[in-house]
């Protein structure tokens, strides 16, 4: 174990975090508002990032366990001192709490503990939204990209942070990746920021919607999330979580002309055909609610999109729809994203994966020595990724269920407890009843809220880096 | 920047990957069919993989020869490296560089180097035998790089006991010993020094001279060090490497003795070398060894196709040679430098570090400015230090300016001048000219360019 490496990158991420939060300092200048809590806590992280990346060590090499070790600690770690704002301005009292809303915004969850954020100053909205941005594509993907972490092993951490069952680099160099990621990244935050200045949403607005958007999190600036926009604005707002929730090799792909190979894929295809049939389904059932068709296709359209991709924005009350579209939703809540894109959840090619798993199962009960090649994408999958899928899906639910048992200990009914945990561990915020749209996380005890965050962090991450580390074997030199 | 595709990734590619990456400014793509190979090259070095045969287009296509600059086809198949590259020209616009061992194919290489389009053929067998043959005809060396077209050798070799050089300074050579020779380089133990002309030498140390021929005799001579080269050897082992050096010996007139196990083998090479004596024999039975007469023989050879074998039987051979003979080892394979450095193997050849330093020279001097060309490169000093020879082409900031007013790189040494046919081992007011040949020694990694020794 290279704890000496380990430390280093962390000291990395720290100098990083308290870089990212004099974007807030700045907003809190403009505003007006009292800049102490921003000020201290970037120098706590610098001081201590400082401290820790002054001496580079000799033996820059990480391997597997150092790349999961790192990136488990790297999201504990930025959490914990991305919550001191919150902590120290008082805006939110309780650190526990504190760290709830932090660890929701840098796993781009967007559930809240805030009961009301009319009273809460802007530039802590503003870092609440911008923790949507860092943490879409990846705290050490960033610093893969941008700063002086050499070596081979740099891989294993873009492994151990990016999403899906199987990372593969773009082009051979691993900052090459990930500097092209975060051109994609930066292109939609862009161009969804001049989208919605032109719809005439002040700069503010604008900016913590896109970070909410791109970053699919789902932290607004108002107590009725996206209810209040134009028609034009929520349309916006829709195509850009849908498209955040593709797969980033496929735009890389179409930025190379490779219009083919990016259209063939086997994941985005399935995946948009989920959202429009599921959209179709909904439209149907809750055409009631609304005046016209039209409205109940934006409508559903709107909320297929932010539950699939994980954001968790709405535009109606879904809690208040017919049992058949909630019904999808929650399932929705759990197929999640594409595999490389900033959305949660299980993900499309894990649940193509298991699908095609369970025909060959079927298949080899009728045939028994019949051979079976499990295809993705037209390739055959390996058996390896397989088993690694099988496991994450048990893992999920043992994990799914204990956290389960352990927030109904607070005694609310089935749906907000069952829904709670979904809507954190995939990352989408927004659950259903008690953890409505239009409700929020704040009556939940503080074992709870920690279990909660601890589900967040193990949906964003999936599930490995953070076990891994609670594995003696990693430790042992 | 380059776009390198490497396919096959045995001991050759991944020694390649490893130094092309160490270079750190190329986009390597590897190739391979073994799809555990690729994995792990991928998580151990920073490059990209492509399961799938190199002669397949849809395979090249995946790993982007539109845009590659340079593919190296290393996999253990001739046929199949050839017909790579054939493709590779084809489906893209890169330059191509192939790994070609059997003889037969070897011989009429440039016959069809062209209509293949390749750039460079290599042969890492056949340059294992010539640096070799180079050390057996100055067996006191236990490494020779030459340079210039030969003019112009690094010559390793270590201080015995009693030597005139133990305790002298580098900056004495000359005036005591009257010789026109450079120290570029020592070993001792585990280290390595580019010295300084106050540097103290010691019996036992590893010292690498640049000179030319009979400048480095001489001071041999002086020295008290042997410097005839051996009339007989014995090989064990004929595989491909065998021919190769057999064939350099017997031109120069050294008796050859081949034992080999394989009995079609055995024949195939009485036809090819009339003049040999070929023993058909399992090389790695001593009895066939003592009875052979390796306790007389003045050197010893072992190119069987398992390291642990050639190590055991050079041991052997040294037993019983008392010291006396020559001994060089063929290591192909296992890695554990710093353990086979300890057992005192006298010359151990490694072939795939040979492959390694031509494509790596080959790969540094494409990228290179108008100004100079790198023509030769060798590892010295234990794979620690490099050597490598430019032609100054242009005038630039390093030509007709006294040495001693340049501000050159730490580490770094210009060793040798070479200008028209004369060696100029290059004092203080020497100059680089353009029409040179300058061969420069570093620790540092990366030269591409005679004027990388600048500050």
């Amino acid at each position: 174990m290279n704890y000496r490496m380990i430390l280093y990158t962390i000291g990395w991420v720290l100098n990083a975090a308290g870089a990212c939060m004099l974007l807030p300092l700045i907003c809190a200048i403009i505003y007006g508002e009292p800049v102490g809590a921003f000020l201290v806590s970037i120098a706590v992280c610098m001081v201590i990032g400082i401290c820790l990346t002054c001496k580079a060590p000799k033996n820059k090499t990480v391997y597997a366990k150092e790349g999961f070790t790192i990136v488990a600690f790297a999201w504990i770690i930025i959490s914990m001192f991305g919550a001191l704002p919150f902590f120290l301005s008082g805006t939110i009292p309780n650190y526990i709490d504190a760290l709830f809303e932090t660890v929701s915004g840098f796993t781009t969850t967007g559930a809240s503990i805030l009961t009301d954020l009319d009273v809460v100053p802007r530039s802590m909205l503003f870092w609440r939204s911008f923790t949507h941005w860092i943490g879409g594509m990846g705290v050490l993907v960033f610093l893969v990209a941008f700063l002086p972490l050499s070596g081979g092993g740099n891989l294993h951490l873009l492994k151990a942070e990016s999403t899906g069952p199987s990372v593969s680099k773009l082009v051979p160099r691993v900052r090459s990746t990930a500097k092209i990621l975060y051109g994609i990244y930066l292109l939609f935050t862009l161009m969804e920021i001049l989208l919605l200045l032109l719809g005439g949403m002040p700069l503010l607005e604008a900016l913590t919607i896109t970070f909410g958007t791109v970053g699919t999190g789902g932290f607004g600036i108002r107590n009725s999330s996206a209810v209040e926009y134009s028609a034009y604005i929520q349309i916006v707002i829709t195509i850009f979580m849908i498209a955040c929730g593709v797969d980033f090799t496929c735009y890389y792909l179409l930025l190379n002309r490779q219009w083919k190979t990016a259209l063939r894929s086997e994941e985005v295809r399935t995946y948009l055909g989920i959202v429009l049939v599921s959209t179709v389904l909904i439209s149907l059932n809750c055409r009631n609610l609304f005046s016209d068709f039209a409205e109940a296709f934006r409508h559903s359209i709107f909320q297929v999109g932010s539950v699939m991709t994980t954001t968790g924005f709405m535009t109606s009350d879904f809690d208040l729809w017919p049992e058949f579209s909630k019904a999808i939703l929650v399932l929705l809540m759990f197929v999640g994203a594409c595999a490389g894109s900033t959305g949660g959840g299980i993900k499309v090619s894990r649940i193509i994966i298991l699908l095609k798993s369970i025909f060959k199962e079927t298949k080899i009960a009728a045939h028994p020595k019949s051979t079976h090649q499990i295809t993705f994408n037209k390739r055959p999958v390996a058996h390896e990724t397989v088993r690694a899928v099988n496991v994450f899906m048990i893992s999920y639910l043992a994990i799914f269920a204990g956290s389960f048992l352990i927030i109904s200990l607070d005694n609310f009914d089935f749906t907000t407890n069952f829904t709670a945990v979904a809507a954190t561990m995939n990352n989408i915020g927004p659950g259903l009843a008690g953890v409505g749209p239009t409700k929020n996380f704040s009556g939940y005890s503080d074992l709870s809220t920690l279990v909660l965050t601890f589900n967040m962090l193990v949906g964003r991450l999936e599930i490995f880096p953070l076990l891994v580390i609670f594995s003696p074997h990693v430790w042992r030199r | 920047m380059m776009n390198i595709i490497l396919v096959g990734c045995g001991k050759v590619g991944q020694k390649l990957v490893e130094q092309l990456n160490e270079e750190n400014e190329h986009n390597i793509t590897v190739v391979d069919t073994r799809a555990e190979v690729v994995k792990d090259l991928t998580g151990q070095y920073d490059v990209m993989g492509v399961i799938g045969s190199g002669a397949s287009i849809e395979t090249l296509e995946e790993a982007g020869v539109e845009k590659a600059d340079l593919l190296i086809a290393v996999t253990g198949s001739d046929e199949i490296n050839l017909l790579t590259c054939l493709i590779a020209k084809k489906a893209g616009n890169c330059q191509t560089i192939a790994r070609v061992r059997k003889p037969e194919y070897h011989k009429e290489i440039n016959l069809f180097k062209e209509d293949l389009g390749l750039e460079m053929v290599i042969n890492p067998e056949q340059a294992a035998a010539r640096e070799m043959a180079r050390v057996l005809s100055f067996p006191s060396a236990i490494q020779i790089d030459s340079f210039s077209k030969g003019r112009v050798e690094i010559l390793k070799f270590r201080i015995p006991e009693d030597s005139v050089l133990d305790q002298l300074r580098i900056m004495e050579i000359g005036q005591k010993l009257d010789c026109d020779i450079l120290v570029c380089g020592v070993e001792r133990g585990e280290d390595a020094f580019i010295p300084r002309g106050d540097f103290v030498l010691q019996a036992g140390d590893a010292i690498s001279i640049v000179s030319n021929l009979k400048n480095g005799n001489d001071f041999f001579k002086t020295i008290g060090i042997k410097t005839n080269r051996v009339k007989d050897t014995m090989i064990v082992g004929g595989g491909d490497t065998a021919y190769y050096l057999a064939k350099l010996l017997l031109q120069s007139g050294i008796h050859v003795k081949i034992i080999e196990k394989n009995l079609r083998r055995c024949e195939e090479l009485c036809r090819l070398f009339p003049k040999a004596t070929i023993i058909n024999a399992d090389g790695t039975d001593n009895r066939v060894l003592l009875e052979e007469g390796v306790e007389h023989a003045e050197s010893f050879v072992s190119l069987t196709n398992i390291d642990e074998e050639n190590i055991l039987l050079s041991l052997f051979a040294k037993s019983q040679m008392k010291g006396k003979g020559k001994l060089i080892t063929k290591i192909n394979r296992i890695a554990y430098d710093e353990v086979i450095r300890n057992l005192d193997l006298d010359t151990t050849v490694y072939p795939k570090n040979i492959t390694a330093e031509y494509i790596v020279r080959f790969v540094r001097a494409k990228k290179n400015s108008m100004d100079s060309n790198m023509e030769t490169m060798h590892r010295i000093l234990n794979q620690k230090a490099e050597a490598l020879e430019f032609k100054i082409l242009e005038s630039s900031e390093v030509t007709d300016i006294p040495l001693e007013s340049l501000h050159i790189k730490e580490n770094t040494l210009i060793a040798c001048i070479s200008r028209g046919g004369k060696v100029i081992i290059p004092r203080g007011r020497d100059m680089i000219l353009v029409g040179d040949n300058v061969i420069v020694v570093t620790t540092q990694a990366g030269f591409g360019d005679i004027r990388d020794i600048l500050e």
